[in-house]
């Protein structure tokens, strides 16, 4: 099967800057695909280089098997949602979404017809007449989408879509966004910075970090087993055990991941000794700062567990298998 | 920790200065009414006040034979505008101001885009240099300075003459009407030195509403699949048109009221300014050189009426 997306050794340089520096990546059709990284790792930068706003200085790029370097966004069936949604502001919303019709010839009635149905599809009828200024970031939000949307295109690029919403707003669109995506069809590849959006809503997640990929793989692998060091720190909220911490616990002196959720506490005397440092009510668990073996480390107690004292010295436990070793490589 | 730390609640600042600032901070409207008080009584009396006055005059007409003004209300004076021999000098400056307005718009705005778009840093300072610094020498200057390049003996003939393109030159003058006997003395002279030196006030609205372009929108425009043509017609014109309509506004009403390039640079024959000069002073009419002076403000308000019904604001 063709890849929607495949990057063989992609390199883009800005002088002496490598943004992105050889790149392997294959993006399967229909993938709801994130790209994951703290600013300027180049996750934005591979994604422009799909959209074509970049052309890369190395390495070739396929979009459903076509070679894709050297032809300008223009000619690209691939759209993308913006991080602050490039809404045109002398243009209503209608006109806004029927843009890519109009510069495609379309003419007015068909155009303004599926402009429509796509404002219908992200739940915004009837705002057509409306200008962008007039709308809250979410509504524009979903402007954007349907705005990209309505050229059907093979591959929607969404830069950090969610950025700019607020919690209660981002959590919402996440669960539209992928229900969309299973509705349509369409590849999505989706940036963002967020290691809990990227974890939730993607099908397959890549692990960016100065200009390549540390790791691909599903959001599970990606939590659960980290190759390196980067990916354990970036992604999730694990213990990152140094191996001579690790040793100290009883371990290989190995660099370790360590989730707070495989912590227990143990009766005294048994297991790891432990002082508690601090405690956080986070509603359905209890977090707690506890100093063990030299190193700080986060233990997440179910919510029905009594919460030690501050100060107080504890033991814990950890099954075998939790520790999770790996590579030391950034 | 200093002793101010104590209260809560600081002293008032010493003096009558600190009592203005605590006045002023109560009442807000208090300082506004002061700060705008005098730049509106000077434009107010003595700006809008003696243009008003002076429109007045072109409502009364000059007994012909005394030479004296006739104060009764009259529209005699306008209708000799409509006279020919007034009427080509309207035809003759409107024309005029609307050519070098479309050149000015056509030649400033590459440089504009490419002063918001591209360039940076000293570049960008060099951009502001090059633009204002003809701004800072005596416009008589430069235009004794353009009369000398353009004569006939001056430097544009002699590089014509060196590259062996004379006979562009004399093509160009031998045109009916636009040409002459020298470029110096022609009405394309005349255009030349206009545009030269109205273009920054072309340059700069237009630089000015390039720079609040975001370039997505451009990439977002080549993302949908415009192509560059499209995307400048269809998203960079529209919103970069109101800092265009404002250099036209510029380059059209300076051109409209100018009187010393067409009298120093040019053919013989008058623009709505030199007609305003000559009825004020040598002839003492002045309700002519009124109904004069009202043309360019009508024609600018029909101007901007046309382009408000276009659209051209409608990014404001």
């Amino acid at each position: 099967m063709t890849a929607a997306v495949e990057f063989q050794n992609v390199s883009r340089h800005f002088g002496q800057v490598r943004a992105v520096d050889g790149v392997n990546l294959t993006i399967a059709p229909g993938e709801f695909f994130a790209m994951l990284g703290p600013s300027g790792s180049g996750k934005t930068t591979c994604l422009r280089l799909i959209a074509g706003f970049e052309q890369p200085t190395g390495g070739h790029i396929e979009i459903f098997g076509e070679t894709a370097e050297g032809v300008p966004p223009y000619r690209r069936n691939v759209n993308t949602v913006f991080q602050d949604y490039a809404l045109f502001p002398h243009l209503n919303i209608l006109d806004n979404v029927a843009y890519g019709l109009m510069v495609k010839g379309v003419d007015k009635a068909t155009r303004y017809r599926e402009a429509e149905a796509a404002l219908e599809l992200v739940k915004l009828p009837g705002y057509g007449a409306r200008r962008p200024g007039q709308l809250s970031g979410g509504q524009r939000q979903r402007v954007a989408l349907a705005r990209a949307l309505v050229n059907k295109p093979r591959v929607l690029l969404l830069d950090e879509p969610l950025g700019a919403l607020d919690l209660k707003l981002r959590e919402q669109m996440q669960e539209e966004l992928k229900s969309l995506q299973r509705a349509l069809g369409i590849t999505f590849v989706f940036v963002t910075h967020d290691q809990g959006e990227a974890l939730s809503m993607a099908d397959r997640v890549a692990v960016f970090n100065n200009g390549n990929i540390v790791q691909e793989g599903t959001p599970e692998e990606i939590y659960k087993q980290p190759k390196v060091r980067f990916v354990a720190d970036f992604v999730g909220s694990s213990n990152v055990l140094a191996p001579d911490v690790m040793k100290r616990l009883g371990g290989e002196a190995r660099w370790a991941s360590l989730r707070p959720e495989a912590i227990r506490l143990k009766p005294t005397g048994e297991g790891v000794p432990a002082k508690v440092l601090q405690a956080s009510f986070l509603g359905a668990s209890n977090r707690l700062l506890v100093e063990a073996g030299g190193a700080k480390l986060h233990v997440m107690l179910p919510a029905d567990q009594a919460v030690p004292a501050i100060g107080s010295d504890i033991a814990l436990g950890w099954g075998l298998a939790d520790a999770h070793y790996m590579d030391d490589a950034a | 920790m200093t002793s101010a730390a104590t209260t809560s609640i600081l002293p008032r600042r010493g003096g009558f200065f600190g009592a203005l600032s605590d006045a002023f901070w109560r009442r807000p409207k208090l300082l506004l009414f002061l700060m705008l008080t005098p730049p509106l009584l000077w434009l107010g009396i003595i700006y809008i006040g003696s243009l008003l006055a002076l429109l007045l005059q072109s409502f009364f007409s000059v007994d012909e034979f005394s030479g004296l003004i006739n104060y009764e209300f009259t529209l005699a004076t306008y209708a000799e505008l409509l006279r020919p021999a007034n009427f080509d000098i309207i035809l003759r400056t409107v024309i005029m101001a609307a050519a070098v307005t479309l050149f000015s718009a056509a030649i400033g705005f590459p440089i504009a885009y490419y002063a918001a778009r591209y360039a940076k840093g000293k570049w960008k300072a060099i951009f502001y240099l090059g633009i204002m610094l003809p701004l800072w020498s005596s416009y008589l200057v430069k235009i004794y300075a353009w009369k000398l390049i353009l004569a006939k003996e001056g430097i544009l003939t002699w590089i014509f003459a060196k590259l062996h393109l004379l006979w562009l030159l004399d093509g160009i003058l031998a045109l009916p009407v636009i040409g002459g006997n020298s470029l110096s003395i022609s009405y394309i002279g005349t255009f030349l030195v206009f545009v030269y030196i109205w273009l920054p006030y072309m340059i700069l609205p237009t630089q000015a509403a390039l720079e609040r372009v975001p370039g997505n929108l451009l990439e977002a425009s080549s993302d949908l699949g415009a192509t560059p043509r499209q995307t400048f017609r269809t998203v960079l014109l529209p919103l970069a048109l109101p800092g265009i309509i404002a250099g036209s506004i510029f380059t059209f009403s300076l051109t409209l009221g100018d009187y010393i390039i067409p009298q120093i640079i040019g053919s013989s024959r008058l623009f709505i300014g030199q007609a305003v000069y000559s009825q004020q002073g040598t002839a003492g009419n002045v309700p002519l050189a009124a109904a004069f002076s009202v043309v360019p403000i009508v024609i600018m308000a029909i101007y901007l009426w046309i382009a408000k019904r276009q659209g051209a604001f409608d990014a404001l």
